[in-house]
């Protein structure tokens, strides 16, 4: 896709799109795929919010080291979302405090959010897809 | 998956060219590539091209065209961080075309 063609035909609706990813990273295929389909939505200039909660938040630790299992370390691709214009990434308080945790341990910079909060975003929200 | 053979060196290609495993990408590969994009390399089409090495180095993936355009801009300048450039050297498309010269996989949401 190239910014060049890039008119409005009208069909230029942005809707408010949230991706849970709430798995591990390896072990499914769910935290690759859903980040795959994120990358893609990028390209249709979607409101795009990525949300990381229960064992989602562990695809975001630093330091991860798949060579012992033979996959491919996606993990610093996160860092490449900023240059997608996806900004908007949170976590929750409690899925950190569950696994002993803190922002220090993430990999992008995020939002920390309440329960409540969390639960307000996702009221926002025309889309909510779950990884 | 068929197989190539590349200055003496057997590679594995998928069905549309690109090369499986990065970790053999050499310059003769990429000159390979260049032959079957009719793509004349010149210094500019190989900074692209390692542009896009080093991107996919640190981020473990090929950018989309958008996405690249913008990082070449605030690498290389603006002159160069431009579709006009960009297309002028990969008139196929620069994320599709230089991604398979620079041995990467085709960019994830590439039409």
């Amino acid at each position: 896709m190239s910014d060049m063609d890039m008119e409005d035909d009208g069909s230029g609706i942005v809707k408010k799109f949230m991706f849970l990813n709430r798995k591990a990273p390896h072990g499914t295929v769910y935290a690759l795929e859903g980040l795959e389909v994120v990358l893609i939505t990028a390209a249709f200039d979607q409101d795009v919010s990525l949300v990381f909660t229960d064992d989602g938040v562990y695809q975001l630790m630093k330091g991860i080291d798949t060579k012992g299992i033979e996959v491919k370390d996606f993990s610093k691709t996160y860092r490449a979302l900023d240059g997608y214009d996806i900004e908007k990434l949170y976590v929750d308080q409690t899925s950190l405090d569950a696994r002993g945790l803190t922002e220090d341990d993430l990999i992008v910079d995020v939002s920390v959010l309440s329960d409540d909060e969390m639960k307000n975003l996702m009221d926002e929200q025309d889309v909510v897809i779950s990884f | 998956m068929p197989m190539v053979n590349i200055a003496g060196k057997e590679v594995e290609v998928d069905e549309e060219g690109y090369l499986i495993d990065l970790s053999q990408w050499n310059e003769d590969i990429a000159k390979y590539m260049a032959v079957e994009e009719k793509v004349e390399m010149t210094d500019n089409h190989w900074e692209v091209v390692n542009f896009l090495r080093e991107y996919y180095d640190e981020y473990q993936i090929a950018p989309a065209v958008r996405v690249l355009t913008k990082a070449i801009g605030k690498k290389l300048g603006p002159d160069k961080g431009n579709n006009k450039y960009l297309y002028e050297l990969f008139p196929y498309g620069p994320a599709k075309q230089a991604c398979k010269i620079a041995g990467l996989p085709k960019p994830t949401g590439c039409i």
